[in-house]
């Protein structure tokens, strides 16, 4: 990666909506769209509703399946010069897991990042993500067919997600990647009705960079694992927070759409803050707090 | 096409209606891109602590020679209240052109109805300049609430010829546009092109359907993203799922589940 910054799954497309806006090469990585074995619809219209510094959706993993994926969008994609890591999603552990085992087929895809925490699948990653053995779960079982490196990406809406993290670094993640969005509604006082077709959505944005940056701390505090933090990032000076808590990259998401070159703008950024503190390496202020 | 990020400057800001604002913007730093009639821009909203995303609006009209795009916005909420408060001089952050715009004639021969219902007029008035620029004459058909909802009436009559509706018949003719005596008339219209108050644009297609007219609209979906990223702003088509960003925002009416 040429530097620590990638963009979000969900937010940044396939990465080719954004090229008129972002030079890839000047991002370390990507993350594509919510990938599932079978193809998904989705949930109906509205989708989202924005709050304060923030919004909530429950686009709920619309994809049209890892086969599709291999056939059609990884050739117009295998070539972008950038990391393409894909997010995968699923509703049981065998489904990850061949849904992983079609894309460790594809050459130009060095890892993938097991989303085991989308809050909007009813019946789906949510029961996986938020207990210590349903998350090893489907970690085993990816593990298993999977051998390139292994993100897990880990939900917000737990008791302990330093459990949860343990637990799938014992099952061989080679990273986790926190945090997925933090469960929320939204409610139209005038019309009292609810803003979202199923009632409830995860909330993104700045306003739940406090609760990220707490748990990206804590996480990279207990594991071994390199730790990638994303919640909230909208500006260099978030990325260096995130970093200095441990963090060894950072994710950007709901502020692509505020700025469509927020990524490669965050880079340059870094860069900037290093030269400013006479820090020769990025490596050198992860989880370099002081007292 | 490719889209832009720009610093765009207030040129001139104005009140048709107490309602409405009119924005007329340039690029300080060189011509506009080319953009197409139905396609729309993502506006950056500074300065209203409860707007969060970008709020989208249709381009209104654009003119490569004074090099100037337009924006007419009706005031809803925080987010067009703040755009309402943009000064001469100051700058507006715009994401453009976007999504696919309306069908441009076949010939010069075709007769093109354009069919806008409130601040749906917005894009029909580019539609009409570039259909004007190419020696159509569009008909434009024009509902509103009353004679004070009426906007740029004026500049509508440059390209085309204008029909109107009022639902308190304090101009044109009373009731809804379906209910104009245009439609009823002996005139047989090539395509219908709407974009208006979903009740509207839903019995335009209904008329478009039983007089058989090839008719398309331009819906206004919730977005996030504007560039088919976030998957939001979908609507229910005969396809599938469809981003109302990039795969539309027109559609033609058989392809939408109404
Ligand atoms: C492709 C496209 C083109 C558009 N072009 C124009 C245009 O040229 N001029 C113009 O004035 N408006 C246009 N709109 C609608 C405009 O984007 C919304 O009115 C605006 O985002 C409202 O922002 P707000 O912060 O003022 O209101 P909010 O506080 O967000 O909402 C206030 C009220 O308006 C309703 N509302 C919000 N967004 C929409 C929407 N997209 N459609 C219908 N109701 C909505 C809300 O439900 C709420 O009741 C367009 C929308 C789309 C998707
Ligand atoms: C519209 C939208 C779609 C998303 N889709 C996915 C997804 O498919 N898989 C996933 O793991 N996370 C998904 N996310 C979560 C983001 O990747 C990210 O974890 C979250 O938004 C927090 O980061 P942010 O505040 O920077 O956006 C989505 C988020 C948004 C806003
Ligand atoms: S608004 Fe994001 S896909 Fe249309």
């Amino acid at each position: 990666m040429v530097n620590p910054v990638m963009t979000a799954s969900g937010t940044f497309g396939y990465g080719v909506e954004f090229q008129d806006f972002v030079d890839l090469s000047q991002v370390g990585g990507i993350i594509v769209k919510g990938t599932t074995l079978n193809p998904r619809q989705g949930n109906p219209y509205p989708r989202m509703a924005e709050t304060a510094q923030g919004m909530l959706n429950c686009v709920g993993l619309q994809n049209k399946g890892v086969d599709h994926f291999c056939e059609h969008i990884y050739p117009t994609i295998k070539d972008l010069p950038t990391q393409v890591l894909v997010n995968v999603s699923g509703s049981s552990p065998d489904d990850y897991a061949e849904c992983a085992r079609r894309i460790a087929g594809l050459e130009n895809i060095p890892a993938i990042e097991l989303n085991i925490s989308c809050p909007n699948v009813r019946q789906g990653g949510m029961a996986f993500g938020v207990t210590p053995e349903g998350a090893a779960s489907v970690v085993k079982a990816v593990r298993e067919v999977y051998p390139k490196t292994l993100i897990v990406k880990l939900s917000p809406n737990v008791t302990s997600i330093v459990d949860i993290a343990k637990a799938v670094e014992a099952e061989g993640a080679d990273a986790v990647s926190l945090i997925n969005t933090l469960m929320g509604m939204a409610i139209d006082a005038e019309k009292r009705k609810k803003l979202l077709s199923i009632g409830t959505g995860g909330l993104s944005g700045p306003c739940v960079k406090p609760v990220a940056l707490r748990m990206v701390y804590q996480v990279a505090q207990a594991v071994q694992i390199p730790v990638i933090g994303l919640g909230g990032i909208s500006c260099a000076t978030d990325a260096i927070e995130f970093l200095l808590a441990g963090a060894s990259a950072i994710e950007i998401g709901t502020a692509n759409f505020l700025d469509p070159a927020i990524s490669q703008k965050v880079a340059v950024g870094i860069n900037e803050y290093l030269e400013r503190h006479g820090i020769a390496d990025v490596k050198d202020i992860i989880g370099a707090l002081e007292d | 096409m490719k889209k832009y990020i720009l610093d765009l400057q207030v040129v001139e800001v104005s009140r048709p209606h107490e309602r409405y604002v009119l924005l007329k913007l340039t690029d300080p730093n060189g011509p506009l891109p080319e953009m197409m009639p139905g396609q729309f821009a993502q506006l950056r909203v500074d300065g209203s602590a409860t707007t969060f995303l970008r709020r989208p609006i249709s381009i209104h009209y654009m003119d490569s020679t004074l090099n100037q795009i337009w924006f007419l916005v009706q005031i809803v909420g925080d987010g067009t209240r703040q755009l309402a408060t943009l000064q001469p001089g100051d700058t507006l952050n715009v994401v453009l052109p976007l999504g696919n715009g309306f069908t441009m004639p076949h010939s010069v021969d075709d007769r093109i109805l354009l069919v806008g219902g409130g601040v749906g007029c917005a894009p029909l008035l580019y539609m009409g300049k570039a259909m004007a620029e190419m020696g159509c004459r569009p008909t434009f058909l024009i509902g509103a609430r009353t004679q004070k909802d009426l906007l740029q009436l004026d500049l509508f009559a440059q390209y085309g010829d204008v029909y109107v509706t009022t639902e308190d018949g304090s101009y044109g003719e009373k009731g809804f546009v379906t209910q104009h005596s245009l439609l009823t008339g002996s005139t047989k219209f090539t395509r219908i092109s709407t974009c208006g108050p979903k009740p509207m644009m839903m019995a335009v297609a209904r008329y478009a359907a039983s007089t058989a007219t090839p008719c398309e609209v331009s819906l206004e979906n919730k977005m996030a993203c504007g560039v088919g990223a976030c998957l939001c702003c979908v609507e229910d088509t005969q396809h599938g799922h469809q981003c109302v960003c990039t795969d539309g925002p027109v559609f033609p009416i058989e392809e939408l589940k109404w």
